[in-house]
């Protein structure tokens, strides 16, 4: 029968000749025939992804994004963005009675007269602190592993960007139920606005709708938090993933891996399970958390009142730094013809954050500049074999890490009992104080296990054997490490310092910039001092003579007992008893 | 089964690599050739039947339990109750326990098992694919090239300066609509001012002469004497709190929250031999009951924190801390400024009320805020 029906076909559309007479096939055609997917497809279907547990970070990202996209709906089906006031007469007994805005009311009926209402709300509210901190860690991935350079730098602006209409959708998001807590945040970033000299209180006036707290700033965040932001967010997430997808992912070097091939497993159908159980993975581990744990309890909050606040008050822990900046900044204010600039305030919350978010966008264009590398690079570092790059991130952890301390600094002065005032002075040094520190014993952390692993390379692993030789001295003895891990110690290239001086012309004129390129010798001197360089052939041919002259003063251990192969799983040792056979 | 991919899932790509076609030619320095990929090492699943069967089982198994908690999932939501009198799990509502416990046990179990099968029972022979530069070849690059020069030269857009350049400044100008559209969001600072000659705008607030001080909760006036030395009262203008015995007009909604968030103050008791008082305000304390604007002048939190031995108040938000004996000056923190300072006294009946409104902008600092009031600049850089 499912002959005849081909052959029907054929005599009315050639180019179904060619489908299978099965209804996946009809469908398939049916839509190649309009869509063309057959050859979009035809690359794509078996692309290639390499494997590594840290390439999943960003995808808990992504996924935890399309939770909150899911769970948002969910809650809009509800919520009021409306400041209206409104008497609660809800299931919530303790504020039954109470005047809130519908914001609030509604939110409240979502937490109690909603069945999953509070189960929504508390999966969209850790999800949304999934999707920050996984990008942030995925952002230190990229970092320390070099997956930022050359084609890649792109990706990293936009991933950028993406971190940073993160955390403004996040602020915009715990605004809305305007609550207590909400309505502070909202009065102290009314407070931000009003530093920013000239404009400061246009600014103010004309997001609140006229004085604060007026009764715009509900609806107008809920519009930049459901439409205008995840649009954006949506678009650069696409443009993030078609980059990801023409560029292909990195690797980390290894046997047959160069910079020109990219090995793994296919997309369908390994990494389209693997990465398609990984959201039924990132969904139900927000389920589990918006069922088992409790997050911003507006209820307990209450409505908000300009003229109240609670002890502790903090935002969601992502604005945390800021907040830290603000909290140790010194009370500074100038008056310049009758005009005030409100340092104490503008510095920390709007400058420094614009300022850090400028050097975290630049990065690989500083880095890139620096080393005048302009190779495109398939292949990750290890964090150890680029000491600058990783001692400037740690650098800045550090930074953001103390920032953030210093957030909590009233958390910290009552649980440890420390005073708040010695807090803030101590932060107000280490802040600068820390980065540097950190920044130089990360180089030279980084640098001595470069050391080791050419040690490792050169002489061998360390046994853990301790030999005696017949004058009475004792030594460890070292095996050579295999071919493969060998290998993939030495998978990296040679760096060179740029060199000004080699950009002179046939004729010895300096080239144009003459001062910059010499800025730019010095800083790319820095930039390599004191990294280890992998050994030339000739070196470890050397090394490997050496090594062999010492085998064979030990050559009568070989193959008896203790030969050190015992611990190292360089071959079995079923049978063997260390001590040898009495 | 895992016959078949023994020979076709990814087996070929695994060959290209294991001869070495792809791998580059080494560098006379390099110190060690790429040994090329690894054999493949095959897995129990792929050589033990019954590995196999078993690894398959795992793998329905999880996806059947996933629709057990998929069922009781929607048990839960129609059994279990929530509201006033919602049914309780370790203190938590069950509902949402429930509904949380069984949808994320549905969905994990779904996502392990597909991950299993992936792991076990999918074939997990690496492939190999070659990269290609971003960038395009240099024959694409001049057919690109000759295009896009063909379409301007066509457009004649550099050969008509006028139409170019009288195009992009139509265009350029569309930028203003766009910002102008925006100025209805609000009224300016001094149209608010202006718009409530009493109250509005940023260098009033509802407070007036004669006004009396209520407790914030209640409403309900205090006379000097309820307090002793050492309490505070959060409070407000009596105009919030309106009746028909004092006469206030109606206010609630936004003019309720505005009002507030510019008029909360703090009434504070003190010796009358701690106070140092400020240039010209002695007569602005009731037997050592002082009343500060409760508005944080860092970014606007209000002040609620009072140390009562040290008559110093804490912002719970940034710290910022204030001497209340000593005219609100700051003495800690990231603030700038004083606490702004209601000048009070006693009225007929003995309540007390407001001299006047503040003589100075309560809350944070603003570019157009004049500083004559101040006094204490440099006060605040500790």
């Amino acid at each position: 029968m499912s002959i005849d029906t081909s052959k029907v076909a054929t005599t009315t559309s050639g180019a179904a000749a060619t489908a299978k007479p099965n209804r996946a096939g009809a469908v398939a055609n049916w839509a190649d025939e309009r869509l063309g997917l057959g050859t979009l497809a035809k690359k794509n279907l078996r692309k290639v992804f390499p494997d590594h547990w840290s390439f999943m970070l960003g995808e808990i990202a992504l996924w935890s994004f399309v939770v909150l996209l899911l769970s948002g709906v969910f809650l809009t089906l509800w919520y009021v963005p409306s400041m209206g006031e409104v008497h609660y007469e809800g299931s919530y007994n303790q504020l039954r009675g109470i005047a809130m805005s519908e914001a609030l009311a509604s939110t409240l009926h979502i937490s109690f007269d909603v069945r999953g209402g509070l189960l929504m709300r508390q999966m969209h509210h850790w999800a949304a602190m999934l999707f920050i901190a996984s990008m942030m860690i995925h952002l230190l991935r990229v970092y320390f592993t070099g997956a930022f350079r050359k084609p890649r730098e792109l990706n990293w602006v936009i991933g950028s960007l993406l971190l940073l209409l993160g955390t403004l959708e996040g602020f915009t998001g715990y605004s809305l139920p305007d609550d207590l807590l909400s309505g502070t945040g909202i009065r102290a970033a009314d407070g931000f606005m009003k530093s920013i000299p000239v404009v400061g209180t246009y600014l103010s006036f004309f997001l609140f709708g006229g004085e604060f707290p007026g009764e715009s700033i509900i609806p107008r965040l809920y519009t930049i938090h459901v439409l205008l932001i995840p649009g954006l967010l949506l678009a650069l997430i696409a443009a993030h993933m078609l980059l990801l997808v023409y560029h292909k992912h990195t690797q980390w070097p290894g046997p047959g891996r160069t910079e020109e091939n990219v090995v793994g497993f296919p997309m369908l159908p390994v990494y389209a399970a693997k990465a398609g159980g990984f959201f039924f993975i990132v969904f139900g581990v927000c389920a589990m958390m918006g069922g088992l744990l409790t997050i911003n309890p507006v209820w307990k909050y209450g409505p908000y009142d300009p003229t109240k606040v609670t002890a502790g008050s903090q935002p969601d822990w992502y604005m945390g730094w800021p907040d830290g900046a603000l909290r140790i900044m010194p009370g500074i204010e100038s008056h310049i013809f009758g005009y005030t600039i409100a340092w104490n305030v503008f510095l920390p919350i709007i400058v420094l954050p614009g300022l850090m978010f400028t050097i975290l966008l630049m990065l690989p264009f500083i880095e890139s500049w620096i080393t005048g590398d302009k190779r495109d690079h398939h292949l990750l570092e290890r964090p150890r074999n680029a000491p600058t790059r990783t001692a400037i991130m740690v650098a800045l952890m550090t930074f953001y890490g103390l920032m953030w301390a210093a957030g909590g600094n009233d958390i910290i002065a009552i649980k440890l009992n420390l005073s708040i005032n010695q807090i803030s002075y101590f932060m107000r040094v280490a802040v600068f104080v820390g980065p540097l520190l950190a920044f130089f014993i990360t180089r030279r952390w980084c640098i001595s296990l470069q050391r080791h692993d050419e040690q490792k390379l050169l002489h061998g692993y360390e046994t853990g054997i301790i030999m005696r030789s017949p004058e009475g001295g004792y030594s460890e003895r070292h095996l050579p490490i295999s071919e493969s891990a060998a290998y993939t110690l030495t998978a990296r290239s040679r760096e060179e310092v740029y060199d000004p001086e080699a950009q002179t012309d046939a004729n010895g004129v300096p080239a144009p910039g003459g001062r910059l390129a010499k800025l730019r010798g010095r800083l790319s001197t820095l930039w390599y001092a004191d990294n280890v360089q992998k050994p030339t052939a000739a070196e470890l041919e050397e090394a490997h003579h050496h090594a062999e002259h010492e085998h064979q003063l030990q050559g009568a251990m070989e193959g008896r007992s203790a030969d050190g192969h015992q611990f190292d799983g360089h071959h079995a040792v079923e049978g063997e008893t260390l001590r040898g056979d009495h | 089964m895992t016959t078949t991919h023994d020979s076709q899932g990814g087996g070929a790509g695994l060959e290209q690599s294991s001869d070495g076609h792809h791998l580059p030619a080494l560098p006379p320095e390099e110190p060690l050739a790429n040994p090329g990929l690894p054999e493949h090492t095959w897995r129990p699943t792929d050589v033990d039947p019954k590995a196999e069967k078993r690894a398959e089982r795992q793998v329905a198994v999880l996806f059947g339990l996933s629709a057990v908690c998929t069922v009781l999932f929607v048990v839960g939501y129609i059994a279990l109750g929530i509201g006033d009198n919602h049914d309780t799990v370790l203190n938590y509502g069950a509902s949402t326990v429930v509904l949380g416990t069984t949808l994320g046990g549905a969905l994990l179990l779904i996502g392990i098992g597909i991950i299993q099968w992936a792991r076990k029972l999918m074939a997990d022979h690496e492939m190999v694919e070659m990269r290609h530069p971003a960038r395009s070849s240099d024959e694409d690059r001049e057919v690109t090239l000759k295009a896009l020069n063909d379409g301007l030269e066509e457009s004649g857009i550099a050969r008509r300066p006028l139409v170019r350049n009288s195009l992009l400044g139509a265009v350029g100008l569309l930028g203003a609509p766009a910002i102008v559209l925006l100025r209805d969001l609000g009224p300016t600072p001094s149209q608010a001012a202006a718009a409530d000659p009493e109250s509005g705008g940023l260098e009033r607030t509802i407070w007036a002469p004669g006004m009396r001080i209520v407790r914030d909760v209640v409403g309900t006036p205090i006379r000097a004497s309820d307090l002793e030395i050492g309490d505070l009262v959060n409070a407000e203008p009596e105009a919030i709190f309106p009746t028909e015995e004092n006469g206030y007009p109606e206010i609630e909604g936004v003019e309720l929250n505005v009002a507030k968030s510019k008029a909360a103050v703090i009434l504070l008791r003190m010796d009358p031999d701690e106070i140092i008082p400020g240039e010209g305000r002695d007569n602005w304390t009731v037997d050592g009951i002082t009343c500060y604007s409760k508005i944080c002048t860092h970014v606007g939190c209000p002040i609620s924190l009072n140390e009562r031995t040290t008559h110093h108040l804490l912002c719970p938000c940034h710290q910022s801390t204030f001497d209340l004996a000593d005219s609100g000056r700051v003495i800690f923190g990231p603030a700038a400024r004083h606490l702004p300072q209601l000048p009070i006294m006693v009225d007929d009946e003995g309540y007390l009320v407001a001299q006047s409104d503040f003589t100075e902008p309560v809350g944070p600092s603003y570019w157009e805020r004049s500083h004559e009031d101040i006094g204490d600049q440099g006060e605040a850089d500790l």
